[in-house]
């Protein structure tokens, strides 16, 4: 089920099985979720931060709420909307021939839904916090909105939206209580959090500490990545 | 002839209230006055940044702001420049491409780029071309801003204080490129300052401005200057 | 137009706090009310109880210990150039992404009486520190920590220094001009870190699972009891409770900063 690194690799490297297949799966889930949470996410901090609208706000809570609700309650919904019938789990089948709970697709979508409110809010304040001057000497130049949001403010406000990608980056990797019920004990969905849960469960102590060693020092190296991107000049 | 620009405005802002009207025929004019007196809000209101609250703006004889008739033009459709106090030029970019960026008459990227490098060498600032904005003297900056401001090919230029952020001797040395580069492009401008100096210096017109209002009028003599032969700096030759 | 949108906003600010505290209100009786109907009986309540004490008996002192805890490291990181800083900063962040488990994995080993670090604090505090309530509030303090942190640093650093200053040349002492001028000031942005630290302190689940051992009656949080009882009537109760329990904590705690803006 590795389909990342042959083997023999991994075997040179010393890198057992037990630390490599739920670390691949992790990283290839994470990685998948991190493209559709950055463009969206950047997409609509862009909106909530420019746009003046009925029901602004509301919006930015609605898309908030995973960040508020227990993963586990968050979970369960995915579960009952993508496997209980309904238009969602209809969709699904008509785009994939079968619904996608207890799939690999399926923890992707549970870590993508997860870990979207950090980056719509990183990308909402840096977005927020951009002279407006700017803007207006770009519309002055005769530069329409399109050009103006992509040439200007964009770039202007990239250290906030790459640290939110970082961010959601982070918390996808790092979910465990939506992955578990969304993905269920499926092989294919065990990630690192859920690897490390199983190796306490079932008394594998040597396992566990180095599982939770290799968390520990890739979560403290994204963070220290943010602080960096935070701690430098704005412009 | 059209003036090129015809103001007639009014518009409240929390307790503050402006309410002025003048012509711009031709030339440099400038707005004096103290802080606070609503010098930058015109400029705002001429390039269509802020909406008035009533009366008309019309640049070259074209309307582009008629409360009455509900008329507001884009400001990305009022082909003016404008020059900032503290120059805004895009620290991601290059000097060139952050004049570039406003060239808008013609297309493609090496054309753009070449109307920019004329527009550096005008202001005096070629030299400037790969630098980045960040490592620009104040003087310097501003020269940029001027050519970014002037490249887009527009029809009527404003300058919102763009020399009050710095010191003495650049302000007077820069004095003489910004009226020089302006009368020889034959652009129309609009400049703000609460200099008094500055205001003799540049302005044909001095249009004096206190408390939101206009409170007078008045034209400079200057004196004309012979014209240089052309090729040479300053001759105002203009394709 | 500028003045129209301003006066807009803050009859929209206005309304919509009361807004969304009456929804909240009636959100949380509907909630029990149509809970009751669905479930039938009131007998489900005595199942549902449980869990719910439990979750109050954590996720109260919880917030409240990361709340003052929060605005302490807050105020030092907005304040302060102090050797150690970054690692402050650091490891006050880590929760927000470290993955439930590693969290739950590392305070076993602080707390477990098993090990030497644990062994020590249980024989000082003198009490067990795992599979009890304690251990939980702990797990929830940690959870909550971050979000008060961050929230608290960043509503302090946005407080005028010009006040402070002020304050100083009247004579007040620096102590006091954190409490009675800095963060009043800050409280806003206070209010909102502690809505949503609370609301993870109530639904966190992989930690509190490892530490606290999911006994009934004693460490089993609505977050645990709600996948327990997930093949029983009893779920969408608790769901409905724990999700208006979350909103109403972060819109209660956020309403109380919005006060008199």
């Amino acid at each position: 089920m590795n389909a990342v690194v042959p083997h023999s690799w991994l075997d040179r490297l010393g890198i057992p099985p037990w630390v490599w297949n739920p670390l691949s799966i992790s990283l290839r889930a994470a990685f998948e979720a991190t493209i559709v949470v950055a463009v969206a996410g950047v997409a609509l901090g862009y909106v909530l931060a420019k746009g003046r609208f009925p029901g602004r706000d509301a919006i930015e809570t609605v898309f908030s709420l995973p960040m508020a609700l227990p993963p586990t309650v968050v979970g369960l919904y995915l579960l009952t909307r993508m496997g209980g019938p309904g238009p969602i789990r209809n969709a699904e089948i008509h785009l994939f021939g079968h619904p996608l709970t207890f799939t690999f697709t399926g923890i992707v979508i549970a870590q993508i839904v997860e870990s979207f409110p950090y980056c719509m809010r990183f990308s909402r304040t840096a977005i927020s916090v951009v002279d407006p001057r700017f803007e207006q000497a770009a519309r002055a130049m005769g530069l329409s909105p399109w050009r103006i949001a992509l040439l200007v403010t964009l770039p202007l406000a990239r250290r906030g939206i790459v640290a939110g990608v970082a961010m959601a980056f982070g918390r996808a990797l790092g979910d465990f209580g939506a992955t578990m019920i969304v993905g269920g004990s499926v092989p294919l969905a065990t990630t690192m959090p859920i690897a490390l849960y199983n190796a306490v469960f079932y008394g594998s102590h040597g396992q566990a500490m180095v599982l939770a060693l290799v968390q520990l020092v890739v979560a403290f190296a994204i963070l220290l990545g943010v602080s960096r991107l935070g701690k430098l000049q704005p412009w | 002839m059209t003036p090129a620009l015809e103001v007639a405005v009014a518009r409240s802002i929390g307790e503050f209230e402006l309410d002025v009207a003048f012509t711009v025929e031709s030339g440099l004019s400038v707005l004096f006055g103290p802080s606070g007196a609503g010098k930058s809000l015109t400029l705002a209101l001429i390039a269509g940044l802020i909406r008035p609250d009533t009366g008309t703006i019309a640049i070259h004889g074209d309307v582009v702001t008629d409360c009455s008739r509900r008329i507001h033009v884009s400001t990305q459709q009022r082909r003016i420049g404008m020059v900032f106090q503290d120059g805004l030029l895009l620290p991601h970019r290059s000097v060139l491409d952050n004049v570039a960026l406003a060239v808008r008459q013609v297309r493609g990227r090496r054309e753009r780029r070449a109307v920019a490098g004329e527009w550096l060498q005008r202001v005096g600032a070629e030299e400037l071309a790969d630098r980045q904005p960040g490592s620009l003297s104040g003087g310097q900056r501003q020269r940029v801003a001027l050519a970014r401001g002037l490249a887009g090919d527009p029809a009527l230029v404003l300058l919102d204080e763009p020399l009050s952020a710095l010191d003495a001797a650049v302000r007077r040395e820069l004095r003489d490129v910004i009226r020089g580069v302006i009368i020889s492009s034959g652009v129309p401008a609009v400049l703000v300052t609460h200099d008094a100096e500055e205001a003799e210096e540049l302005g044909d017109v001095v249009i004096a401005y206190h408390d939101g209002r206009v409170t007078g009028t008045r034209s400079i003599e200057r004196p004309v200057r012979p014209e240089p032969p052309p090729g040479t700096p300053g001759s105002g030759e203009r394709t | 137009m500028r003045r129209k949108r301003t006066y807009a906003q803050t009859l929209g600010g206005r309304h919509k706090a009361a807004l969304l505290a009456v929804t909240a209100l009636v959100g949380f009786g509907l909630g029990f009310g149509i809970a009751h109907l669905v479930a039938g009986s009131i007998a489900y309540w005595g199942v549902v109880s449980g869990p719910f004490l439990v979750s109050l008996r954590v996720a109260i002192p919880a917030t409240v210990i990361a709340g003052i805890t929060g605005v302490a490291a807050g105020y030092a990181l907005a304040k302060g150039r102090f050797p150690g800083r970054s690692v402050l900063e650091t490891l006050g962040s880590l929760p927000l992404i470290l993955p439930p488990t590693v969290i739950g994995y590392y305070l076993l080993q602080v707390l477990s009486p098993g090990t030497r670090v644990g062994g020590f604090l249980t024989r000082v505090v003198g009490h067990v520190l795992v599979y009890n309530v304690i251990g939980c509030i702990i797990v929830a303090t940690v959870a909550a920590f971050p979000f008060c942190m961050r929230a608290a640093r960043a509503a302090i650093e946005g407080v005028d220094p010009g006040v402070e200053e002020a304050a100083r040349t009247m004579g007040l002492p620096d102590w006091r001009v954190a409490l009675q001028v800095t963060l009043p000031l800050a409280r806003r942005g206070i209010a909102s870190g502690l809505a949503i630290g609370s609301a993870r302190a109530l639904g966190e689940y992989g930690a509190t699972l490892m530490v606290g051992g999911d006994i009934d009656g004693r460490t089993r949080t609505m977050s645990l009891a709600i996948l327990d009882s997930f093949t029983t009537p009893e779920r969408n109760t608790m769901i409905l409770i724990l999700v208006l329990m979350a909103i109403s904590a972060m819109t209660g705690v956020g309403l109380l900063g919005r006060s008199r803006t």
